[in-house]
């Protein structure tokens, strides 16, 4: 809490909008905002290559006809990581729990912890559903899914769940060992002051990394294309060959940048909130 | 004294942390309805002496006796035995993402399983008797550092403990704010509760306590009612101690 006393939480309320209190200083920010952007494009436009590549990326017609098409296929995107985050968000939190669990008898839950989440973050991505995506089906067991998308998805969640792991780690390891003298100092046992005093300190601390990572899986969710499934990135490529126009892209692209920011908000009043909650308005 | 049962029994208890030895053969016998007040320096082995009441340290050599039950074997129940001895802390150590209300009914709808209706009202009986009624639905935070030491107390109290152990409870409070945590346990010794009690509050031990026992680098030094170690300390330590303290203007 002191990190709020030092800051002053009127200055908490908004990164991007500052200080903009006062008309002189809302003023002095549009006016350097148009400036700033004018600029920008009056620059690009007068580029020599604006002509041809204001036809190859930005054909209004184009767009008009790709981006149902290309919508459609987003659907299939956000199946993809709406069923790989919460997977990941339960899976994570075991990983990061198994590593931290103390005493020698569960040394080996540790080593097994680390060793995954050291495999998992050194491999990439793309490796990854490659080898699940044609490995797996590959070995023909009996049981085991065929399906390129249940594999893409299983190979998005063991490498994003090593991210979040870490994350997790890092918030439990956040909250004071104090909090937990006085859990147990109550009787409760060590896996009931995990469930109610630290995993919920500890992830109310992490959201903002949280998030970060869900931003990057939203957009690896594109390589799941790479092992058969037609999701958004797939379907531009294919509009984009049928046309040799690049509009496609550029429609695919403006569909996460639709998706990532409003949840980026969400995250930031979340946490508003829950500043707001707990320690505005402290009468000491 | 002598007539009244054994509440909380040490035993040459050691306990070092890597090279240093905090306690150096603690003997310390708290009889029921006792208040025991624990004074010394920085550093003598107060803090780490309750922790140790409260399992939460585990001691080197030496035994230590709840209510006669031996609580320092190796096999014995952690969780039960912390159910009955209840611990406050100088740094209050409220669960902050919770309100007051659910930090006093964690443990008894947890570990003692009660209703949470049974928990809540019980909760509301104790924080009304404390003068905390109207800050039940308040997040700790929102607080002053006196209202959050009557919460942790508060929080303490809930599980009904045979025994409770207060940690230098005022040493993070802002002076005015002393008074109304002081008063608290001046009101739970009156009402008979077995309490050792580390402090720096040399007049509050005087008033309230019924034994005052000064440690020194990890050993009970002298020990004796208020009145014999305030107006008449027999070590040269104890002594010094205490015109340290009166120079101070603590006492």
């Amino acid at each position: 809490m002191s990190a709020d006393a030092e800051t002053g939480r009127g200055d908490r309320r908004s990164r991007i909008l500052g200080d903009l209190r006062g008309a002189r200083n809302i003023g002095i920010a549009v006016t350097s905002t148009v400036v700033f952007f004018a600029i920008v494009a009056i620059v690009v436009v007068n580029s020599a290559g604006w002509p041809e590549v204001r036809k190859a990326f930005f054909d209004r017609k184009l767009f008009d006809s790709s981006f149902p098409e290309v919508g459609h296929a987003f659907l299939l995107n956000i199946r993809i990581f709406c069923i790989a985050e919460a997977l990941i968000l339960v899976f994570a939190l075991a990983i990061a729990v198994l590593r931290g669990l103390p005493g020698p008898v569960l040394f080996p839950f540790r080593l097994l912890a680390v060793l995954y989440t050291d495999l998992f973050r050194g491999i990439p991505t793309i490796l990854v559903i490659y080898i699940l995506g044609f490995g797996a089906p590959a070995l023909q067991l009996s049981g085991v899914p065929r399906s390129p998308l249940f594999w893409g998805v299983t190979a998005l969640v063991l490498v994003y769940s090593a991210y979040v792991a870490e994350v997790y780690r890092a918030g439990i390891e956040s909250v004071h060992p104090s909090q937990e003298a006085a859990a147990r100092s109550l009787g409760l046992s060590r896996a009931q002051t995990l469930r109610h005093v630290i995993v919920p300190q500890a992830v109310r601390r992490v959201i903002p990394p949280l998030l970060n990572d869900f931003i990057g899986l939203q957009k690896d969710s594109a390589l799941v294309a790479l092992i058969g499934p037609i999701e958004a990135f797939r379907q531009s490529q294919i509009d984009v060959a049928a046309t040799f126009n690049y509009t496609p892209y550029v429609a695919t692209a403006l569909l996460f940048i639709l998706l990532t920011i409003p949840l980026a908000r969400l995250t930031d009043w979340l946490i508003a909130r829950d500043r707001r909650r707990q320690s505005a308005g402290a009468t000491r | 004294m002598s007539a009244r049962a054994s509440a909380l029994r040490l035993e040459g208890v050691h306990k070092s942390f890597g090279s240093f030895e905090v306690l150096r053969g603690v003997d310390l016998d708290v009889s029921e309805h006792e208040v025991v007040c624990l004074i010394g320096a920085s550093g003598s082995g107060k803090s780490t002496l309750l922790r140790c009441v409260n399992l939460l340290e585990r001691i080197d050599a030496g035994t230590i006796l709840l209510n006669g039950e031996e609580i320092t074997r190796r096999d014995v129940d952690v969780n039960a035995v912390r159910r009955r001895v209840g611990i406050v802390f100088q740094a209050f150590n409220l669960f902050p993402h919770m309100t007051v209300l659910r930090n006093v009914t964690l443990a008894t709808t947890h570990v003692l399983h009660k209703s949470r209706a049974e928990a809540e009202a019980e909760a509301t009986a104790l924080l009304e008797r404390f003068g905390l009624a109207d800050k039940r639905g308040e997040y700790p935070d929102r607080l002053s550092g006196g209202q959050q030491q009557r919460v942790a107390i508060v929080r303490a109290l809930a599980m009904q403990p045979e025994l409770m152990l207060l940690d230098e409870v005022t040493s993070a409070l802002d002076p005015e704010l002393v008074a109304e945590v002081l008063s608290v346990i001046r009101e739970l010794a009156e009402a008979g509760m077995t309490m050792v009690i580390a402090t720096h509050e040399m007049s509050f031990a005087r008033d309230t306590a019924n034994r005052v026992c000064f440690l020194d680098a990890g050993r009970i030094l002298e020990q004796g009612s208020a009145e014999e170690i305030f107006t008449h300390p027999r070590e040269p330590r104890t002594q010094q101690f205490l015109e340290r303290i009166i120079a101070a203007g603590r006492l």
